[in-house]
C-alpha cells in the first residue's frame, strides 16, 4: 500500500466489520476489512482479547460472561488456531478471587497453546494485585512484566496500573523502564517488536487518565526498530495512531464500551441501545502472512 | 391499603433510627467521577461514609496507606473512622485523577 492509501484507509477505522493491518517495508498499514478483504488471509499468529470485566453486571450490559463466551466461540470456531493469546487487562471488574476464577474458568475454554495476561487497574484494586499474581504472576517472577519470542516476534509485557503518579496518567516506574531498556538493547533493529499493555503507552486523553507518564521514554526506546506495534486496552475502543515504525493501537473490550475522550464526565460504562452492543464488542487478531506480513484484524460480535 | 400505610410507618421509624445512629456519621458521594465534598473538615472520631453512585467503581485509597478500601461497586459503601488529627490525601486507585482531602482536628 503507498503511504495515501493507507492514511486513506486509516480514516476508515472503527467502522465496518473488521479492521486489517498490514505490516508492509516495516509499518502497519490498515484497510477496512468490509471494503478490501484479502485473499491471502494468513495464519493466525496471536490473539488479543482484553478488558473482560468479569463481575460486571450493570445495564451497559448485564451478561459479560455471555459476551466473553461468544467471543470465546467465534475465535474457537476459526479456521486455524492462533498460537496464543494476549489478555491486555481488566480480566475482572472488582478484582474478586471470585470474578478470576469465573473468568480463568471462561478463558481456559480458549483453543490457543498460551494466554499472556498483564493487569488492568481493575484487576489490582487491592494494591499489591494479590488475586491477580496467585494467578498470572507466574510468567514474570510476579514483577508483571516480561518478555518472550515467537516465530521471530520479540513481545514484551507491561504493567503501567500499579504506579499511579498524581498526574492520573499510567506509570512503568524507575524499575521497569530500566527493565525494558535492557531487554531491548542489544536485539536487531529488524526484528519485529509487540508491546503490550493495559493502558495507552501513548497519551489519548490526558484529562481521562489515558496515557502513559513515561511515554515519551518508551517510545525512544522503540523508535529504532523497524516494526513496532503497542498493543492496549482499557479505553474498550479502537483508537490508533502511526508514529514512524511505531503503530498504537487500542483493543475493543468484550464486556461494555466506552464514551469516546471526553464525552461525559467521565470514562464509565457506556450504554447503548441493546441491538447495538455486539457490534461494539470484540477482539483482534494478529494474522502472519507470506513475506513477512503480519496484519492486525479486529472482530466485532456483530 | 393499610398494610401499605403499616409499612410506610415502619420504614420512616427504621430510617429515623438508622438516621440517629449515624448522627455522627459523615457522607462522601462518589458521582460523576467526583468525590463531594472534595475538601471536608472533621472532628477526630467521626466516621466519613463514602458511597458510589456511579456505574464506574471507585476506590478510597489515602496516599499515605493508612486506609483503602475495596472496589466499591454502584451504591456501594466504605466508612473509616478518623481518630487523629492530620490532613489526609486520598486519590481513586482505578481512576486516580480522583482527589479529595480530609482534614481531622
Amino acid at each position: 500500500m503507498t503511504d495515501t492509501s493507507r492514511r486513506d484507509a486509516l480514516k476508515c477505522l472503527g467502522v465496518g466489520a473488521g479492521t486489517l493491518f498490514t505490516l508492509s517495508g516495516g509499518v502497519f498499514s490498515a484497510f477496512d476489512m468490509a471494503e478490501a478483504a484479502p485473499a491471502d488471509m494468513g495464519t493466525p499468529l496471536f490473539l488479543q482479547i482484553s478488558d473482560t470485566h468479569i463481575g460486571f453486571n450493570k445495564e451497559a450490559n448485564p451478561d459479560v460472561m455471555g459476551t466473553l463466551n461468544r467471543t470465546i466461540d467465534a475465535v474457537n470456531a476459526m479456521p486455524h488456531a492462533p498460537a496464543f493469546a494476549l489478555h491486555t487487562g481488566d480480566v475482572t471488574h472488582l478484582s474478586k478471587a471470585s470474578e478470576f476464577d469465573t473468568a480463568s474458568q471462561l478463558l481456559s475454554r480458549l483453543k490457543v497453546g498460551e494466554l499472556h495476561v498483564v493487569p488492568g487497574e481493575h484487576d489490582v484494586t487491592d494494591g499489591p494485585g494479590a488475586e491477580f499474581f496467585a494467578r498470572f504472576g507466574k510468567a514474570s517472577n510476579n514483577r508483571g512484566y516480561y518478555s518472550f519470542d515467537s516465530q521471530g516476534v520479540h513481545f514484551v509485557a507491561l504493567v503501567n496500573v500499579m504506579n499511579f503518579k498524581a498526574n492520573g496518567l499510567g506509570a512503568l516506574g524507575e524499575d521497569q523502564l530500566g527493565w525494558l531498556k535492557d531487554d531491548l538493547s542489544g536485539r536487531s533493529a529488524s526484528q519485529p517488536i509487540v508491546v503490550f499493555a493495559h493502558m495507552p503507552l501513548w497519551t489519548i486523553y490526558e484529562p481521562w487518565g489515558w496515557g502513559t507518564g513515561e511515554g515519551e521514554q518508551i517510545a525512544a526506546l522503540l523508535r529504532r526498530f523497524g516494526s513496532v506495534t503497542v498493543l492496549n486496552g482499557h479505553i474498550h475502543q479502537i483508537v490508533q495512531k502511526v508514529e514512524g515504525n511505531i503503530l498504537f493501537h487500542t483493543a475493543r473490550s468484550t464486556a461494555f464500551p466506552q464514551p469516546q475522550a471526553g464525552d461525559g464526565p467521565g470514562p464509565g460504562p457506556l450504554v447503548v441501545p441493546p441491538a447495538q452492543l455486539p457490534g461494539m464488542l470484540g477482539v483482534t487478531m494478529a494474522v502472519a502472512g507470506s513475506k513477512r506480513r503480519l496484519s492486525l484484524n479486529d472482530t466485532t460480535l456483530a | 391499603m393499610n398494610s401499605k400505610l403499616f409499612a410506610f410507618v415502619l420504614l420512616t421509624i427504621s430510617a429515623a433510627g438508622l438516621h440517629s445512629a449515624a448522627a455522627s456519621d459523615v457522607s462522601v458521594i462518589i458521582k460523576n467521577f467526583d468525590y463531594s465534598p472534595m475538601d471536608l473538615n472533621i472532628a477526630a472520631g467521626t466516621t466519613v461514609v463514602w458511597k458510589n453512585l456511579d456505574g464506574e467503581p471507585h476506590t478510597i485509597a489515602s496516599t499515605d496507606g493508612m486506609f483503602r478500601s475495596p472496589a466499591l461497586d454502584q451504591n456501594d459503601s466504605y466508612s473509616f473512622t478518623f481518630n487523629r488529627p492530620g490532613v489526609f490525601k486520598y486519590i481513586c486507585s482505578i481512576h486516580p485523577k480522583m482527589k479529595a482531602t480530609i482534614t481531622v482536628k
